[in-house]
C-alpha cells in the first residue's frame, strides 16, 4: 500500500475567506478522534474528479492537539490541473472524502532558542498551527507575512488581534516589503528561520540568509509544488509491463496509478523522495520540478520524481 | 611540523578540515599552541578587522605572532579552562551569522565545539582544522572521569584506575573518545602501552 | 490471558527462567539458517495469536521482575536515563502512546481514564494508581518518558528528526547489548551506529536509515537484532562491563546449556505524532541454549548460524572466544535435516531430532 494511513472525513464547514481562500473543516466519519499532530503537517486529500483521482497535500492549520477537526485552507488556482478548483467549486458541507494521515516535512526545531517565521500569500498555512503548538509550550516566536492585499490577507486580521506583538504584516500592494536583511542581522545564536511562500519568496531567503553567514540547518522552508500540465507522453512501466500514455492535465505518478501499478509516494509535492524511480531508458528529455534530487541526480538522467516532474521524447522506460 | 594524517576510520571520529575564511560581518577563532599556524594561513587583514581570537599557547610562542595579526580583539590565556567564561560571554551576544573557527588539539576544538553548539551554532558550520599534539581527551566509560592528553593505548584512568583501550567511538557532548576495560575478562593482562597511531 | 508475573532475578543467583509457554514465543531471530546484516524491517500490526508480535508492547511473565531491576539500575547509575532539553514533548508522545496501546491491548492489567488533560492510569501488576496532568511534568514524580518507561519492558531511544538525519537526544536504557546512552546521546544514526562492522559498507545504514525517516504515524515498524549473553544477565552495559565481562569466561562445557543466552532484541519503531520525533522501543528476550534446544527446528538451525557466522561479527557480539565450546554444545543437535523457513518453531511440522 502506498502514502500514509487513511482517515475518512466529512467537511463540517466551508468557509471562504476572500475572493481567492476558502477554508474547509473535516470531523471524522465514524465520530472517534483525529490523531494530533505537529505543526507544520500536512495532509493529503484524495479527490474522485470524475474518471480522475487526485491527491493534493494541504498543510493542517488548526490546533494540533484539536482531535476533534483538522482545518485546510484552499487557494483557487485557475491555471492550474483543477484540484483547487475542485474542491472550491465540487466539495460542499456534508460530503465525504479521504484523507492521509498527517505527514510533517516541515517541523520546528525544538532545540531553536527563537523561531523567525517568515510567510507569503497561502504559505501562511502551517504557521498558524505551528504557532499554536509553540504557544502551548511558551515558545519564542516572532511573524513576517507578506500579502498582496489587505482584501487577500487571509488570517491578517485573527494573527495580529491574538499576538499584536509578534505579527508584522506586509502588503505588496501598498509597497510595504519585508527589511531581510536588517531582520536576518542581528538574531541572537540559535534562531531558525522558517519559509513558505512562492519560489521566489523562499530562494531570496535562503540567498540572504547564506550571505549573512547562516548555518543551512537553521534555515527550513517548504514549498509544495503542484504537478504542472505539460505534453502528454508516453511512458513504459518494465516490471508491470505495461505501457501508459500520460494526459496533458495529469501527473506521471497519477497516470501509473491509473494504470493498476502501485507506487510509492508520500507527499506528491516533490519534496519527500519516496516516489523516487529508477529510469531504465530513455532518449529525450526530462523536466525536473522537485527538491529532491541533487543536480547530478537530474542531470544524470538514472532517477525521476514522478509526483511532479515530466518528460518530453520518444521514450522512458521505467522501474515499476 | 604541525600537520598530522589521520588514519581512515569509523563515522562517529571527528573529521578535520582546513580553515578557510567564510563571509560575515564577525569572526571568532578560538585556538591553542600549533593552532595559530592555521589562523596564521588565512589571515587578511581585513578578515581580522573583524575577529576575535581566543589563544592558549601551551608554552608555545605563537601569541606575539598573533598579536602582529591586529585582530580586533586579542585574548590569550593560560588555559582553556581559565577561557571558558570568556567564550561563553562572547557566545551569549553573538548574533546568527558568526562564524567560529576551532584549531590545535582535538581537546581544544572538542570543548570549544560543545560551547558554540550549546549557543545554538550547528557543529556542521563550525569550521575546525587539527595541528599540533594528536593526543586524546578520553571519558572512562566506567567511572565518567575525564583522562586529558592520552597519548597511549592501553592507558589508566586518572579517576578509577582501570586499564583502558582508546575506542575511535567520539561524543560531540562530552568532547572526547570513549575508553573502555582492556582485562575485565583476564584481569591483569594488560598489553604493552603504545602510542595510539602507532 | 492471564499472565503469572515470575518471581525472579537477572543479576547475582540469577533465578530468572522462562517457562514453557514463554519458550514457545520466543522470538528466534533467524528466518534461515545462515546470518548476514539486513535492512529486514516488516510492518508492525500484530502477529499470530500470543505471538511477541501479537501487542504493540509485548508484556510477558518478566514484566515485574524487569521493573525491579530497571529501579535497580537506575538507583545504582541515574545516567541511563536521559532526555536533552528539547525532548520533554518526545517524552509525553512516548508515555500517550505506551498508555493508550497497553490500556487497548490488556485492559485487564492497565487502565487509562482521560478527561481532558487530566489523566487517570491505572497499572495494576505494580500496582500504581497516579493521576497527573497531561503535558504538566510538574504532576509526575520523573519525567514523562521515565515515569511510563519505568513501567515498561524494554529499552527506549527517543529520535528528534532533523537535517534529514535522525538524533538520539533521549532515552531509558538498562538492558542494552553493550553500548552507552550517557556516551552515544546527542549522536546522529551513523554516528551511534559508528562501531557496527561491515554494515555500513554494505549500505546497510544508509537504506535503513531512509526507511526509518518516513516511517509514518499510525504505520509503526519492527525488526530482530541479536547477540550473545553468559548468565540471563540485562544490565550488559559497558558501564559495568568490568564487573560482568570476566562471567563470559565462566562457561564449561558441562554449564553452558544453562548458563549460555541468546539475546533478542525485538526493536519496533513508531511516529511521535506530536513532536515529530521517531521512539524506538528495544524489547530484549532472553533463552538459555538448553531451553532453546527444546525445539528441533531451532537447534538445527543456531547451529549452522554460529558455525557460518563471520568472524569480525563473532568478535562484535563479543562471543568470538566462546564459540568453539558453543558449536561443540549445538552441533548434538543438528541432524542435518534441512530446516523451514521462517522464525516460528513449527513444532507439528518439524521432525524431532534423529540422533
Amino acid at each position: 500500500m502506498s502514502g500514509a494511513e487513511k482517515i475518512h472525513v466529512r467537511v463540517t464547514e466551508k468557509t471562504p475567506l476572500n475572493a481567492l481562500v476558502t477554508r474547509f473543516r473535516f470531523e471524522p466519519v465514524d465520530g472517534g478522534l483525529l490523531p494530533t499532530f505537529s505543526g507544520g503537517a500536512h495532509t493529503v486529500v484524495e479527490m474522485k474528479d470524475g474518471d480522475i483521482t487526485r491527491l493534493n497535500p494541504y498543510s493542517l492549520m488548526s490546533d494540533p492537539y484539536d482531535q476533534d477537526a483538522y482545518t485546510i485552507s484552499v487557494r483557487r488556482d485557475d491555471e492550474g490541473r483543477g484540484g483547487s478548483l475542485f474542491l472550491h467549486n465540487q466539495v460542499d458541507v456534508g460530503d465525504e472524502l479521504t484523507i492521509s494521515y498527517p505527514v510533517n516535512l516541515f517541523s520546528l526545531d525544538l532545540r531553536a532558542k527563537k523561531h523567525l517565521m517568515i510567510a507569503g500569500g497561502i504559505g501562511i498555512t502551517p504557521f498558524l498551527s505551528q504557532i499554536k503548538q509553540l504557544d502551548r509550550a511558551h515558545g519564542n516566536w516572532e511573524l513576517h507575512y507578506a500579502c498582496r492585499s489587505e482584501a487577500l490577507g487571509s488570517y491578517v486580521d485573527y494573527l495580529t488581534t491574538t499576538h499584536p506583538n509578534d505579527v508584522n504584516v506586509y502588503y505588496d500592494d501598498q509597497d510595504q516589503v519585508i527589511d531581510l536583511e536588517n531582520l536576518l542581522d542581528g538574531q541572537p545564536l540559535g534562531t531558525h528561520i522558517y519559509v513558505c511562500g512562492p519560489k521566489g519568496m523562499i530562494d531570496w531567503v535562503r540567498g540572504k540568509a547564506a550571505d549573512l553567514g547562516w548555518p543551512r540547518e537553521a534555515v527550513h522552508y517548504e514549498e509544495f509544488l503542484a504537478p504542472q500540465p505539460g505534453k502528454p507522453f508516453e511512458v513504459k512501466l518494465a516490471i508491470s509491463n505495461k505501457v501508459v500514455q500520460v494526459g496533458e492535465q495529469e501527473s506521471l505518478l497519477e497516470a501509473i496509478e491509473r494504470a493498476g501499478v502501485d507506487a510509492p509516494y508520500l507527499c506528491r509535492g516533490g519534496a519527500c523522495g519516496m516516489c523516487e524511480t529508477r529510469v531504465i531508458d530513455y532518449a529525450g528529455n526530462f523536466i525536473h520540478r522537485d527538491h529532491w534530487l541533487e543536480d547530478d541526480e537530474h542531470a544524470s538522467g538514472e532517477k525521476i520524481m514522478p509526483c511532479v516532474s515530466r518528460f518530453e521524447g520518444k521514450t522512458l522506460v521505467l522501474d515499476r | 611540523m604541525s600537520k598530522f594524517e589521520f588514519p581512515a576510520s569509523i563515522k562517529s571520529r571527528p573529521v578535520y578540515g582546513t580553515l578557510e575564511a567564510r563571509p560575515g560581518k564577525h569572526h571568532l577563532m578560538i585556538a591553542d599552541a600549533e593552532g595559530a599556524e592555521a589562523i596564521m594561513d588565512i589571515a587578511t587583514p581585513d578578515l581580522m578587522a573583524k575577529t576575535h581570537i581566543i589563544f592558549i599557547s601551551r608554552g608555545t610562542d605563537y601569541g606575539d605572532k598573533l598579536r602582529a595579526l591586529n585582530p580586533a580583539i586579542f585574548y590569550e590565556g593560560p588555559s582553556y579552562a581559565a577561557s571558558v567564561p570568556r567564550i561563553q560571554r562572547v557566545l551569549q551576544d553573538a548574533h546568527m551569522g558568526l562564524q567560529v573557527y576551532l584549531t590545535g588539539t582535538e581537546g581544544l576544538m572538542g570543548q570549544a565545539m560543545r560551547e558554540a553548539v550549546d549557543a545554538g551554532i550547528p557543529h556542521t558550520a563550525i569550521q575546525t582544522e587539527h595541528r599540533g599534539s594528536v593526543a586524546r581527551r578520553m571519558q572512562c566509560v566506567h567511572c565518567k572521569g575525564i583522562t586529558e592528553d592520552v597519548e597511549t593505548d592501553p592507558f589508566v584512568c586518572a579517576h578509577c584506575g582501570l586499564n583502558l583501550f582508546v575506542r575511535d567511538h567520539y561524543s560531540r557532548r562530552l568532547a572526547a573518545y570513549q575508553g573502555v576495560c582492556i582485562d575485565a575478562e583476564d584481569p591483569g593482562n594488560v598489553p604493552e602501552p603504545k602510542g595510539i597511531y602507532e | 490471558m492471564t499472565i503469572q508475573f515470575n518471581d525472579e532475578t537477572f543479576r547475582d543467583d540469577y533465578s530468572f527462567h522462562n517457562s514453557e509457554r514463554a519458550i514457545k514465543r520466543f522470538p528466534f531471530p533467524f528466518d534461515k539458517d545462515s546470518y548476514m546484516y539486513a535492512v529486514n524491517m516488516e510492518q508492525h500490526r500484530g502477529g499470530p495469536a500470543d505471538s511477541v508480535y501479537e501487542k504493540r508492547f509485548d508484556v510477558d511473565e518478566h514484566y515485574v521482575s524487569e521493573m525491579r531491576d530497571r529501579a535497580q539500575v537506575l538507583a545504582d547509575d541515574p545516567l541511563r536515563c536521559q532526555s536533552l532539553p528539547h525532548m520533554t514533548l518526545a517524552g509525553w508522545d512516548v508515555l500517550e502512546l505506551i498508555m493508550t496501546c497497553k490500556a487497548e491491548d490488556y485492559p485487564d492489567l492497565f487502565e487509562l481514564h482521560r478527561d481532558g488533560d487530566r489523566w487517570r492510569w491505572i497499572n495494576k501488576p505494580l500496582g500504581i494508581d497516579d493521576t497527573f496532568t497531561f503535558l504538566d511534568e510538574t504532576t509526575l514524580p520523573y519525567g514523562p518518558m521515565e515515569y511510563i518507561t519505568r513501567q515498561t519492558q524494554g529499552d527506549f531511544a527517543v529520535l528528534d528528526q532533523r537535517d534529514d538525519n535522525l538524533w538520539m537526544d533521549a532515552g531509558m536504557v538498562t538492558t542494552q547489548a553493550d553500548w552507552s546512552l550517557d556516551f552515544d546521546i546527542g549522536m546522529n544514526f551513523f554516528e551511534w551506529h559508528a562501531p557496527v562492522p561491515l554494515a555500513h559498507e554494505k549500505g546497510i545504514f544508509v537504506r535503513a536509515l531512509k526507511f526509518l525517516l518516513n516511517i509514518q504515524q499510525g504505520a509503526p515498524a519492527r525488526r530482530l537484532n541479536w547477540t550473545m549473553t553468559v548468565n540471563p544477565l540485562l544490565d550488559t552495559s559497558p558501564e559495568n562491563y568490568h564487573k560482568w565481562g570476566i562471567q563470559k569466561t565462566t562457561l564449561t562445557p558441562q554449564n553452558i546449556g544453562a548458563k549460555q543466552h541468546l539475546r533478542v532484541e525485538l526493536q519496533t519503531f513508531f511516529r511521535l505524532p506530536r513532536s515529530n520525533g521517531l521512539v524506538f522501543p528495544i524489547r530484549c528476550y532472553l533463552c538459555a541454549f538448553q531451553d532453546l534446544m527444546t525445539v528441533p527446528k531451532w537447534g538445527r538451525r543456531l547451529h549452522r548460524v554460529i558455525r557460518d557466522l563471520p568472524e569480525e561479527l563473532a568478535t562484535y557480539k563479543g562471543f568470538i572466544d566462546n564459540r568453539p565450546m558453543m558449536l561443540d554444545y549445538l552441533s548434538q543437535f543438528d541432524d542435518g535435516l534441512p530446516t523451514s523457513n521462517g522464525i516460528w518453531p513449527d513444532l507439528e511440522t518439524e521432525p524431532p531430532l534423529q540422533k
